[in-house]
């Protein structure tokens, strides 16, 4: 393993880790998206047009 | 039509199951070899600048075109192009987002029960290498050629009881099972149970490969830095010239916008489906940011470090350079495993089939979600109809790659023929619907509604110029390299030729009910214009 090599291995993996990270971190922060469930009465009945 | 309308029933869902139809066998097989072998470290240069510019700004067009298709009940990818671009050309061009993921199926959950059946076998008594190391390949090969009848054609369906038919039969009604149980309660559940444990195996086989030191004293080389080196030190391509050479050769470029349209499935039709059972004020944005990160998790994090330095670690050079994703996988690693010893090798060859068939069956579902959307759409049909109509069609499609098995002809026919080009072609069609007939403006400001965070201000050149751009260039050099190879295949072989029928096939069935469904939607789209 040279150098180069863990220079690219350390930064590839930080990079995708940190992004996971910082996405997580927001997704979970929000209090509606922890358990955002949808209304119960989720019918589509289609006569928004009418 | 007052059928109740199907949604997810959280954020983390919808993320996990995004992330479930991206993380696949590619993230594992697939990417560690196409690394190596175009410039190792070096590679992910072009790899992340193909994520940024290409993998991620496709991803947030599909996520708002599905959001912006769903507010007007549509779901699949046929009526939200006819929606978007208001022509029924853009309707019948959403045929593409259909034949992907139906046609993937077939071969998809083949290679899905193998993985079962492999798993099944380190639980139970291990794949039989004997006891001779220079006989391991030649044996790991064998069996794997009469695991899946690689031998000859109709070798897995002569009235005879297999193994691995039984397996497919299982996983088949598996997924017809789950994909069945709807949206919420069928893909969700499970994406939200096997993503997690699909983590727990990858780390369990990560840790023991990154454990493994030196197992051979007589061969000091042979150890787990070397084969991390071999992973990620920059290397030249085909032996010539630098590392910093490799990044101008296209060859190389090409493959990691490849890697990353495959890896997370882009160009699919399967994100614009998901999205499309989202709120209107649901956000997109960083839910599509997240499922992607999470994909490249697995990816570079977890396939980066565990194939390719396990195979270098046991085998040298000759098995970490194993050619294809199939040979990396079921040739090759089970002679890692065999020299792990007992129990650690069963264990890790459990754990890591198991998490290929985690990987396989959350991506696998999501190939069925679009078409039975489609199907419901088209017909006007319910869940239970529209999923027997489709059991029926990939069911027969998946018995036709079984039966011709030699070679697994027609299996590798049918990945080149998606996998190469045809998720490219959906890729451009979908970006220049989104970015130029749709308008890009108006899509921002569809995707901004509810989001947690902003699209990047280079985000709407990035999608009218530079992506088409790119995209066009993998076509272009797709054309050039290996449109004429691709024909004569098609010429002088019949069972290709016969595999290409079956995709011509399915896809006139599937314009047939676009024309039958299209009046309908047309006047639904006219109802909430």
């Amino acid at each position: 393993m040279t150098t180069a090599g863990w220079i690219f291995m350390v930064c590839s993996i930080s990079f995708v880790v940190l992004l996971l990270a910082f996405c997580f971190k927001k997704v979970l922060s929000k209090p509606s998206t922890a358990g955002h469930l949808h209304a119960p009465l989720d019918i589509d009945t289609h006569d928004r047009g009418t | 039509m007052t059928k109740p309308k199907e949604a997810w029933g959280s954020r983390i869902g919808i993320i996990l199951a995004v992330a479930g139809s991206a993380v696949g066998l590619g993230n594992f097989l697939r990417f560690p070899g196409t690394a190596a072998g175009n410039g190792g470290g070096a590679f992910m240069i072009p790899y992340f600048c193909a994520l940024l510019f290409l993998g991620i700004p496709i991803c947030w067009a599909e996520w708002t075109m599905g959001k912006h298709g769903g507010q007007f009940g549509f779901n699949s990818c046929p009526a939200i192009f006819g929606l978007l671009g208001r022509n029924k050309v853009w309707r019948y061009l959403g045929v593409l987002g259909l034949i992907i993921p139906i046609v993937i199926y077939m071969y998809y959950v083949l290679i899905e029960s193998w993985c079962v059946g492999y798993a099944f076998l380190y639980l139970t008594q291990g794949v039989e290498l004997g006891s001779e190391p220079a006989q391991f390949a030649q044996k790991c090969k064998e069996f794997f050629n009469g695991f899946v009848g690689a031998n000859q054609d109709g070798l897995m369906l002569d009235g005879k009881i297999h193994i691995s038919v039984l397996v497919w039969v299982t996983v088949f009604s598996l997924n017809f099972i789950l994909i069945y149980r709807g949206v919420s309660k069928g893909i969700e559940r499970v994406c939200t149970l096997a993503m997690p444990m699909m983590a727990i195996c990858a780390f369990i086989v990560l840790i023991r490969v990154l454990t493994l030191g030196t197992p051979d004293p007589a061969k000091p080389d042979l150890n787990v830095l070397n084969g991390l080196g071999f992973m990620w030190n920059p290397k030249p391509v085909d032996g010539g010239g630098s590392w910093v050479e490799a990044l101008a050769r296209p060859k190389v470029w090409m493959a990691a916008a490849g890697q990353i349209f495959f890896s997370l499935s882009v160009g699919f039709g399967v994100i614009i489906n998901y999205a499309s059972y989202l709120k209107r004020k649901d956000d997109v944005v960083l839910s599509g940011l997240t499922a992607s990160a999470t994909n490249e998790f697995f990816e570079v994090c977890l396939g980066g470090l565990i194939t390719i330095p396990a195979a270098f670690v046991f085998l040298g050079i000759a098995g970490a350079t194993a050619t294809g994703t199939f040979d990396l996988g079921f040739k090759t690693l089970p002679i890692v495993f065999q020299y792990m010893g007992q129990p650690w090798g069963r264990i890790v060859g459990f754990a890591f089939f198991f998490m290929l068939f985690l990987a396989a069956i959350t991506s696998s579902l999501s190939m069925l979600q679009p078409a039975i959307a489609f199907l419901e759409e088209a017909l006007n049909i319910g869940r239970k109809a529209s999923v027997a109509l489709l059991g029926l069609v990939t069911g027969m499609g998946s018995l036709f790659v079984i039966y011709f098995s030699k070679d697994l002809k027609a299996l590798f026919f049918l990945d080149s023929t998606i996998g190469d080009i045809t998720i490219v072609i959906l890729a451009a069609v979908q970006t220049v619907l989104f970015s130029w007939v749709f308008g890009v403006k108006r899509a921002v400001k569809i995707a901004h509604e509810g989001a947690e965070m902003h699209l990047p201000r280079f985000f709407p050149f990035v999608i009218k110029y530079v992506t088409p751009t790119y995209l066009l260039l993998m076509l272009g050099l797709w054309c050039y390299t290996d449109l004429g190879k691709y024909v004569n295949q098609i010429r002088t072989d019949n069972v290709i030729a016969a595999t290409f029928g079956l995709v011509i096939v399915v896809t006139v069935f599937l314009l047939v009910l676009i024309a039958i469904g299209g009046r309908r939607w047309q006047a639904e789209t006219k109802d909430f214009a």
